[in-house]
């Protein structure tokens, strides 16, 4: 039997490859047409395939089960069927991403310096008061390039009307880019006829770049500054992607006790032929835990002294510590503020609506309406600590309402959106799933985003939840010139970041 | 090359190598209680005094019988010198360097590791032990013979064959030490067969027993074993091949002064005894230096390739 779109409910939602039932967008004809011509077992045969390919290729995450006590390795969850975006859309949201971080990185800067953005009443002085990840150590510091947020990966989703909105900003260490690349390569072996036909840009500049980012923090002018990736180690949940990009970039993957820091302020790594300088460090490990030193005391995963080499001028970190700042959920309510402020420019992609519990008229508009909203926490993530209010219990709803009144400041509220879907394969069908987006955009010299980005799906259905921890898969991401030929760069968008 | 890595690499070719002898040498040992004539019966104790192990094995269990030394010295995950305990410590050590190893290393690791999990306890009945130690020993083999036939020659396999030759030096020993309490003790007749067979198992144990006849004879005897065991560069389980092994790795490494100092010191010790004709008294005492000798070589190495312990670099701090 052929996957059949006559029953696929496309009109509850956004469907991201049909306008109705059985009626593809333009971009998707030639994927719905191959899935009219392959059977379900066929289906199912090459999602097998896909399964395969992965445990193969060893693409894994890790999770702590108390079963056995410990992390173990999970096979990445990944469906075939790829996501299509096409490319003029592409180039819209590409745009509001450089946008987005050139504001952010900014606004960084000037909240370790001068506070323009407070002294001018744009944003209210509580907001960074109760800023857990604003960094005292951090004010007055000016790193290379005057950047702080150099890999950002921002969360979009799209909601009922098609419209792209951005859902949060991660600063601090964001994951997830290993498995859009590795996505592509299984995707490959899955659809090959489908390449031929589409010939989806190409996403895997993303190493490169982010090397040349690196390299351009370098305090020593070399030919061959040493890079290195620093992970919390085995047990950490993206150790996978630690040891996929330090091998795809050619540099060491060291932890916290590889590297310490001499009487000199410079940073140094041990190996057999005794210490050796490193340049730059992309670090995978929390500000918290990053220097004993500067942050927390008891932490075995960090590098004492690292704050002090890096104030020094003598190690170039990636983010930068302190870049967290702006990843609260208090703040990223005035981002579109942000940008107006900094770059005298309108938002292109617009936030969700969002309503700051700090102040008094919409936290009571939140009490008021809890049934109807999603409530966030500040300054978790990973999807911990919400309350999604359609679907809670009365208990729930008053029990978060307490958790408000008491800190406001700590909390946020959204209405419930109503998520896009892609179909997806569920057993010897195609059903449709809700899905996000998370690209990344690097900010150096200059300021690059992904082709595309990582497409997270809530498998359960009807879920919203798209976290690889619960129960989400992923989804390659094609960025597609449907016919219309056009001379832009296929190298993903990079635009002059200039002296910020 | 960072000395975290080098140290990964070093222990997890350390723990192969002892899990691969230590399987032998139960299977050795099990066999030769087939075939000792009554009366004989050095039972399996020794087994346990050789690895060290006493004081953890007597907190476990009452008495040195059979299936309790068995059980200890493949099951026990508790015992250092168990070899469930190596095969998983060799894995934690590969975990971490697989992008430096060839991918194989990693699979054969998972898969014995695997194999001892779901077998353990057929491998302790003495109907399945055979096929049970015969598979952890091939995979030993296997894990080695792949490094060593597709790793560049690069320092990353210094450290494989440092790992792998001061732990075979190191076991070698020991076997040795564990038959002469025994054999040298017994009043025999030094051509009775009981006799022969306590040096057979020493050679059993190590690999060697049949390159020992291409190259000595068919006759068993003490001072032919103790001179092939010790003294035959030509033999690659000799004391010295694998000294020699160490030496020439260390050679290809930066900073080794302090490590061939420590090398040659044992070596020389060896050159000027004359092994074959050493009194038992002597001969323990022999091993005892070179054992000592081989703590001296690791610590040294220790000392300049791996990463500073925590206490150290805060004692180097004050």
């Amino acid at each position: 039997m052929p996957v059949d779109f006559n029953r696929y409910p496309a009109d509850d939602f956004f469907d991201e490859m049909l306008v109705k039932s059985d009626q593809a967008r333009p971009h998707a004809f030639g994927l719905k047409e191959l899935l009219g011509t392959l059977d379900d077992k066929e289906l199912a045969g090459r999602q097998a395939s896909a399964e395969l390919a992965i445990r193969q290729m060893g693409i894994t995450f890790s999770v702590y089960t108390e079963a056995e006590q410990g992390m173990i390795d999970r096979a990445w969850p990944f469906d075939i069927l790829p996501r299509i975006i096409p490319r003029e859309e592409w180039r819209r949201v590409e745009a509001g991403l450089i946008q987005r971080a050139r504001a952010l990185n900014l606004f960084i800067d000037d909240i370790y310096h001068d506070q323009r953005i407070i002294a001018e009443g744009v944003l209210p002085p509580h907001v960074l008061a109760k800023s857990k990840n604003f960094r005292p150590q951090c004010v007055g510091v000016s790193p290379p390039l005057g950047v702080w947020a150099h890999i950002c990966g921002s969360d979009l989703v799209r909601d009922h009307d098609g419209t792209i909105y951005v859902l949060e900003d991660n600063l601090r260490v964001p994951s997830g880019v290993s498995y859009m690349l590795e996505n592509r390569q299984v995707t490959k072996h899955v659809f090959p006829e489908l390449f031929e036909r589409y010939a989806p840009l190409p996403v895997d500049a993303y190493t490169a770049r982010l090397n040349a980012m690196l390299a351009d923090l370098s305090p020593r002018r070399t030919e061959r500054p040493e890079i290195v990736v620093l992970t919390p180690g085995i047990f950490n949940s993206a150790y996978f992607e630690h040891a996929y990009l330090a091998q795809e970039m050619g540099c060491e993957l060291v932890e916290g006790r590889d590297l310490f820091v001499d009487d000199d302020d410079c940073v140094y790594m041990h190996t057999v032929s005794g210490p050796q300088r490193v340049d730059v460090i992309y670090r995978r490990i929390d500000d918290d835990f990053m220097d004993p030193e500067a942050f927390r005391p008891e932490s075995m995963l960090g590098v004492p002294g690292l704050l002090r080499a890096w104030k020094a001028g003598n190690v170039g970190l990636a983010n930068a510590p302190g870049a967290g700042v702006a990843d609260d959920k208090v703040v990223y309510a005035f981002v579109p503020d942000f940008i107006r402020f900094y770059l005298d420019e309108e938002p292109l992609i617009p936030n969700v609506p969002t309503y700051c519990c700090m102040f008094e008229e919409e936290c009571a508009y939140v009490l008021a309406n809890l049934d109807k909203l999603v409530v966030k926490p500040a300054n978790e993530s990973g999807g911990y600590g919400m309350l999604m209010g359609a679907s809670a219990s009365r208990a729930e709803r008053e029990r978060f309402a307490e958790l408000i009144k008491k800190d406001p400041r700590n909390y946020i509220a959204q209405p419930t959106l109503r998520l896009s879907t892609v179909p997806t394969v569920i057993g010897h069908g195609v059903e449709p799933r809700h899905v996000d987006l998370r690209p990344f955009i690097l900010s150096g010299r200059s300021t690059y985003v992904t082709m595309g980005g990582l497409t997270r799906v809530a498998l359960r259905k009807g879920s919203l939840v798209v976290n690889s921890s619960q129960g989400g898969g992923s989804k390659d991401t094609w960025i597609v010139d449907w016919g219309i030929a056009d001379g832009g760069s296929a190298d993903g968008g990079i635009v002059d970041g200039g002296e910020v | 090359m960072l000395s975290r890595v080098a140290e990964n690499v070093y222990w997890m070719c350390r723990y192969i190598e002892r899990a691969e002898d230590i399987a032998r040498v139960v299977s050795v040992n099990a066999n030769l209680q087939l075939d000792l004539p009554r009366g004989i019966d050095p039972g399996w104790k020794p087994l346990i005094d050789t690895l060290g192990a006493n004081t953890l094995f007597e907190e476990r269990h009452k008495d040195y019988r059979e299936r309790s030394v068995i059980q200890f010295l493949l099951g026990d995950r508790d015992s250092p010198s168990s070899v469930s305990s190596c095969l998983r410590m060799a894995r934690e050590n590969c975990r971490t360097v697989r992008d430096i190893l060839p991918p194989e290393a990693w699979h054969y690791l998972n898969e014995v590791q695997l194999y001892v999990d779901e077998n353990l306890e057929s491998g302790l009945t003495k109907k399945g032990r055979h096929e049970f130690l015969g598979r952890i020993v091939r995979s030993c083999q296997m894990s080695i013979g792949l490094l060593g036939s597709v790793m560049t020659r690069d320092v990353a396999y210094q450290f494989v064959r440092l790992g792998r030759n001061l732990e075979r030096a190191d076991m070698t020993t020991r076997f040795l030490d564990m038959r002469l309490a025994v054999a040298d003790a017994d009043d025999m007749p030094e051509m009775s067969s009981g006799h022969a067979l306590q040096w057979g198992i020493v050679l059993g144990a190590l690999s060697a027993y049949h390159m020992y006849r291409r190259k000595m004879g068919a006759q068993v005897q003490r001072q032919h074993v103790l001179w092939f065991l010790f003294n035959d560069d030509e033999s690659p389980r000799s004391f010295m091949h694998c000294l020699n092994a160490v030496e020439e790795s260390l050679g290809m490494l930066t900073n080794n002064h302090p490590c061939l100092l420590a090398v040659r010191g044992v070596v020389n010790e060896l050159e000027q005894t004359k092994v074959e004709t050493l009194e038992p008294g002597s001969l323990e005492a022999l091993i005892d230096r070179l054992q000592r000798g081989l703590q001296d070589i690791h610590r040294t190495i220790a000392r300049m390739y791996f990463l500073p312990s925590p206490a150290e670099s805060q004692e180097a701090d004050h």
